[in-house]
């Protein structure tokens, strides 16, 4: 397991070849990938600025990854995720999941964001045209993690 | 002679309890600092007591920290309920609903 959070940009390509060369056994590996939009409610979005709490971001992520190679039959998670500014267009997050075969992993994949977007503590905070604002938790994301429990 | 202040214990012997308190986001902004140190005074034994007593302070304390604002607590990077009990050194952290990924 690997948890990363960093303000550069991950190379999507690079981390998949190094988690399916890690593991011969590995039969399927699942990604997503979450990206800075240009729009939010309606207003156009300029730049995005994320902020974390250092050590329990980490503690949570591991947590989370934890809980679902306990739940499915996976062989590795890795969790990049950026804080610092970001503009539209740009990644934001990387899970990928690795195992034997597509079930698995893609259910895994999915819980581990849903889990990570009502449990990690990081921030956003967006420019628009009228000013910074921070951006408001979803309770679509509640309902999304609910599903699991 | 000179009376040497042990930590965790005030002059006059009681058990002191000090926390460090961080404040995360939209929280760290309206309040206008990142984190403090606190001796809790004996009367605040937990999560929920201590954001009654920061609350007293008025202005965007009360704003921010009302019962109505959906704030999160952390105590040592664990979420936290209202009912937990503090200890002496603990890492206690306020937020607004996470929005990461």
């Amino acid at each position: 397991m690997t948890v990363r959070i960093q303000t550069q940009d991950f190379d999507i390509g690079v981390e998949l070849e190094r988690l399916r060369r890690a593991n011969p056994k590995i039969g399927a590996i699942a990604s997503f990938v979450g990206v800075v939009r240009d729009m939010n409610d309606g207003d156009a979005v300029t730049e995005m600025s994320l902020e974390h709490y250092p050590g329990m971001t980490e503690k949570a992520l591991e947590a989370i990854v934890v809980e679902a190679k306990s739940r499915w039959e996976i062989i590795d998670v890795l969790v990049v995720h950026r804080v610092g500014v970001l503009q539209p267009t740009e990644q934001i997050v990387l899970v990928v999941v690795t195992g034997g075969h597509r079930g698995e992993t893609f259910s895994a994949c999915e819980f581990v964001m849903d889990y990570l977007k009502t449990r990690a503590p990081f921030w956003k905070r967006e420019q628009t045209p009228e000013g910074a604002r921070w951006v408001d938790a979803r309770e679509v994301d509640d309902a999304a993690a609910q599903r699991w429990s | 002679m000179e009376q040497t202040e042990l930590p965790g214990v005030a002059a006059s012997g009681a058990r002191t309890v000090t926390v460090t308190i961080l404040y995360f986001a939209r929280l760290r902004e309206a309040l206008g600092q990142s984190s403090e140190r606190l001796e809790l005074p004996v009367s605040i034994s937990n999560v929920g007591a201590l954001r009654d007593h920061l609350r007293t302070r008025g202005g965007a304390w009360e704003a921010e920290l009302g019962a109505a604002k959906p704030v999160r607590v952390a105590v040592n990077q664990d979420m936290a309920k209202p009912g937990l009990l503090l200890a002496d050194g603990d890492e206690v952290a306020f937020f607004p609903p996470v929005t990461g990924g």
